[in-house]
């Protein structure tokens, strides 16, 4: 992949934001990324704004979002567009912000993750993310996003002999790592203990392996090598983008249990990086729940298939593992952004490779993954991030 | 109102038509257009049996508009007979005497209450097989 590098990073805290709009956060997501580059760069010099939101239409009764937010940024006039992938969204603003840097149209682009949900109640949340999965005959007979997930829990359990509390370690590392992270929705650890207790959502996923919908907004600046190199602050270069697609109802797949977007797309990116899995350092995977995680680290060949929670257990999905995930809390803690939740991952990844992420530092991380799904793995995009 | 988007339907959810292939025999459920490499008419009209065991279940205790009423209710995939597989929710069943492998079948019930001026959709639900 040609140099593409991401300049400056900043997500504000994932929250229920009752007093802030869209556009609050959108700007607040804004500044703090122009804040981290060294000399100060005009706003002017934005060529474009993609914006990366899965809920507008249905949470916030807006839709046209790049004009809206451009224009709140009082930067009318300049290209702005919003992409949708459902939670997929954020992953696909960055590649289609790299892609147009790379093809010489623009200097910088701002890829802004920004949604906005708590104006609406749960029945009306949980019907909009029901919009990424098949509308006649999934959403309609009464499946959920949510359901989607404890379908192939159980069936997973069924196959590979596992019992639901097997499924702990993964929230509860989650929990462990957001409760450091000053954003995190949650912050408080959790127990195994606490995980057996917890009452069910859709069995037999509980209320502590579901991740809950907040308000906020995250930012990268996406520029090209001939700018980057005007700058003094650190950078971080996109070295590889896979993006890959399967069916939108998950049980016309042959084999349910094995995500193929996401095999396909990590495949892709690690590829263009021409990186193997044991150089990426720090991981980011689309985890709602335990059996998001466990599937994506299978699918992208990251551990045999079956052995995620297992490979869990032994610690490996810890700081000081061999595949550190959700080192910002992931879904669970750091809680879900919709279709800013890939640009909330990339500021986690941003922080890893330049070593400010505090308690959950991975030591000297130079290599790293980021790979987020919309739907259960209908569009799945990679992306490697390489230290400068 | 989504009158037209659930009329549509009526093939597949009240008799669970879905297609054959007229070459390989491969049958699939719900019927969709045939792929952009395949002769148009290559997959005919073909009825299901309405017959499969359990692949997997769920029971959901949150659910999203139009369901809200009916929660909790359980939902499962199901291996049809005829090979493919579906989602549909179970009925005339409960939750500790579900399991995967129990062999179901196909009955026609209200799905959803699309408010004061929509429709009641109705369509397949599976249930236990009575023995």
């Amino acid at each position: 992949m040609k140099p593409v590098y991401i300049v400056g990073a900043h997500a504000t805290s994932v929250a229920e934001h009752y007093e802030f709009s869209l556009a609050d956060l959108a700007l607040e997501a804004l500044r703090g990324a122009f804040k981290m580059v060294t000399p100060a760069l005009e706003p002017e010099r934005i060529g474009a704004i993609y914006v990366a939101n899965a809920f507008g239409e249905a949470l916030v009764g807006q839709a046209n979002l790049g004009a809206a937010l451009a224009s709140a940024a009082g930067l009318s006039g300049i290209d702005a567009l919003r992409v949708e992938a459902a939670g997929a969204s954020g992953g696909l603003a960055l590649r289609q912000a790299a892609m147009a840097v790379i093809c010489g149209t623009y200097d910088l682009v701002a890829v802004l993750g920004a949604e906005k949900v708590t104006d609406k109640l749960e029945d009306r949340m949980e019907a909009a993310q029901m919009l990424s999965i098949d509308s006649d005959t999934e959403a309609d007979i009464g499946a959920t996003l949510t359901s989607q997930w404890a379908l192939l829990m159980r069936r997973y359990m069924h196959e590979y002999g596992y019992e639901a509390a097997d499924f702990a370690p993964f929230p509860i590392n989650a929990h462990s790592n957001g409760k450091h992270n000053r954003e995190a929705l949650y912050r408080f650890s959790i127990t195994a203990e606490k995980y057996l207790k917890a009452p069910q959502i859709a069995s037999p996923l509980n209320m502590l392996d579901c991740s809950s919908l907040g308000d906020g907004a995250a930012v990268v600046l996406v520029a090209s090598e001939r700018l980057a190199r005007e700058l003094t602050s650190p950078r971080v270069r996109i070295g590889g983008s896979g993006l890959s697609t399967d069916t939108a109802a998950l049980y016309q797949r042959r084999d349910p249990l094995l995500l193929n977007a996401a095999r396909q797309s990590a495949a892709t990116a690690m590829q263009q990086a021409g990186v193997v899995h044991a150089d990426i350092d720090v991981l980011e995977f689309t985890d709602p729940h335990s059996i998001a995680a466990a599937l994506a680290l299978e699918a992208s060949r990251f551990v045999d298939r079956g052995a995620a929670p297992r490979h869990a257990a032994d610690g490996g999905i810890t700081v000081s593992g061999a595949t550190p995930i959700a080192t910002a809390g992931g879904y669970k803690a750091r809680g879900d952004v919709g279709g800013a939740n890939g640009v909330y991952q990339l500021v986690e990844l941003v922080r890893q490779l330049q070593g400010n992420a505090g308690a959950a530092q991975v030591p000297n991380a130079r290599v790293a993954f980021a790979q987020c799904l919309g739907g259960v793995g209908s569009t799945a995009i990679s992306h490697i991030l390489l230290a400068e | 109102m989504d009158i037209a988007k659930h009329w549509r339907q009526r093939a597949t959810r009240y008799r669970m038509q879905g297609q054959r292939h007229r070459e390989t025999g491969e049958i699939r459920f719900p019927a969709r257009p045939s792929a952009l490499c395949e002769d148009p008419a290559v997959w005919e009209p073909y009825i299901l049996s309405g017959r499969g065991e359990i692949y997997s279940f769920t029971v959901l205790r949150q659910s999203a508009d139009g369901f809200v009423d009916l929660t909790p209710y359980p939902l499962a995939m199901v291996r049809l007979n005829e090979g493919p597989l579906v989602v549909a929710q179970l009925t005339d069943c409960e939750e500790a005497e579900l399991s995967i492998g129990q062999p179901v079948e196909m009955v026609t019930r209200r799905l959803k209450d699309t408010g004061e001026d929509g429709v009641l959709v109705y369509g397949y639900k599976f249930r236990p097989v009575l023995s």
